[in-house]
């Protein structure tokens, strides 16, 4: 019965009961693992769409996707490696490329300004659109630490640091999981 | 009541349309509607699958030359 599970949610968002006796809700579960343009790209569209059709929504960044949750131009790292992996690694949206035919950066260079010919959103426009429609965007604690990034040059709706736990929960009440 | 308000989705793509009938879904009524014009062939879809998706009813869909024009009610 689902009247008798106590929800901390509007029960209207509740569509059925998991086989732990979790309540399963209207809610999408992400793992952006890629760094990659077009694949982060491919997520805030996800993500977007369906915040606007009214389902919630929680993005878990981990490895790569750390790059996407960045401030513009953050650099992180603490020792040597750390350090080298930053500067290689350039985080923040306007820094990333496609995953294929980047080519030094040529590659997002057109894809950008084909983007813009067609009037497709930018990559920070979306992820601006994503908080707006109040998208939940958690870190991996576990990649951070080993690439040496601050949790403090995350944007400023990005959520503390979690593990696979978390994730996990959120991702055993959602309706849809997606690993881009 | 029964106001219609006119949105402009003339040059947007994906995922654009949606978001912002997400948006002026929640700036009218009950009862009242949206009139939209876009220009994605993508709202063909999207904007039924949306409609189903959030309860709302979609009046009238229609392709005018190369414009999309569409009518979506609030029910709830």
């Amino acid at each position: 019965m689902l009247t008798a599970i106590p929800t901390a949610f509007p029960e209207e968002n509740v569509v059925q009961v998991s086989g732990n006796g979790k309540a399963v809700k209207n809610k999408l579960s992400m793992v952006v693992f890629s760094g990659d343009m077009d694949k982060v790209m491919a997520a805030f569209i996800i993500a977007t769409g369906a915040a606007a059709s009214g389902m919630e929504v929680s993005m878990f960044f981990t490895f790569w996707g750390l790059k996407a949750i960045q401030k513009k131009g953050a650099m992180t790292g603490k020792g040597l490696f750390g350090r080298m992996l930053g500067l290689m690694n350039r985080g923040g949206l306007d820094a990333i490329g496609p995953s294929r035919l980047n080519m030094g950066g040529m590659g997002r260079w057109m894809f950008k300004l084909m983007m813009k010919q067609k009037g497709v959103a930018t990559l920070s426009e979306l992820y601006d659109m994503a908080v707006e429609l109040g998208v939940k965007m958690m870190p991996c604690q576990m990649s951070l630490e080993v690439m040496e990034i601050d949790p403090k040059l995350f944007q400023e709706n990005v959520v503390p640091p979690v593990g696979v736990a978390a994730f996990l929960e959120e991702a055993t009440e959602s309706k849809v999981t997606l690993f881009v | 009541m029964a106001e219609t308000k006119i949105l402009d989705l003339k040059g947007l793509l994906c995922p654009i349309p949606v978001v912002k009938m997400a948006r002026a879904i929640k700036e009218v009524e009950v009862g009242q509607t949206i009139e939209a014009f876009a220009t994605d062939p993508g709202v063909m879809a999207d904007i039924p699958a949306w409609c189903r998706s959030t309860g709302n009813e979609l009046v009238t869909l229609e392709k005018v030359e190369k414009q999309f024009h569409f009518v979506v009610r609030r029910v709830k």
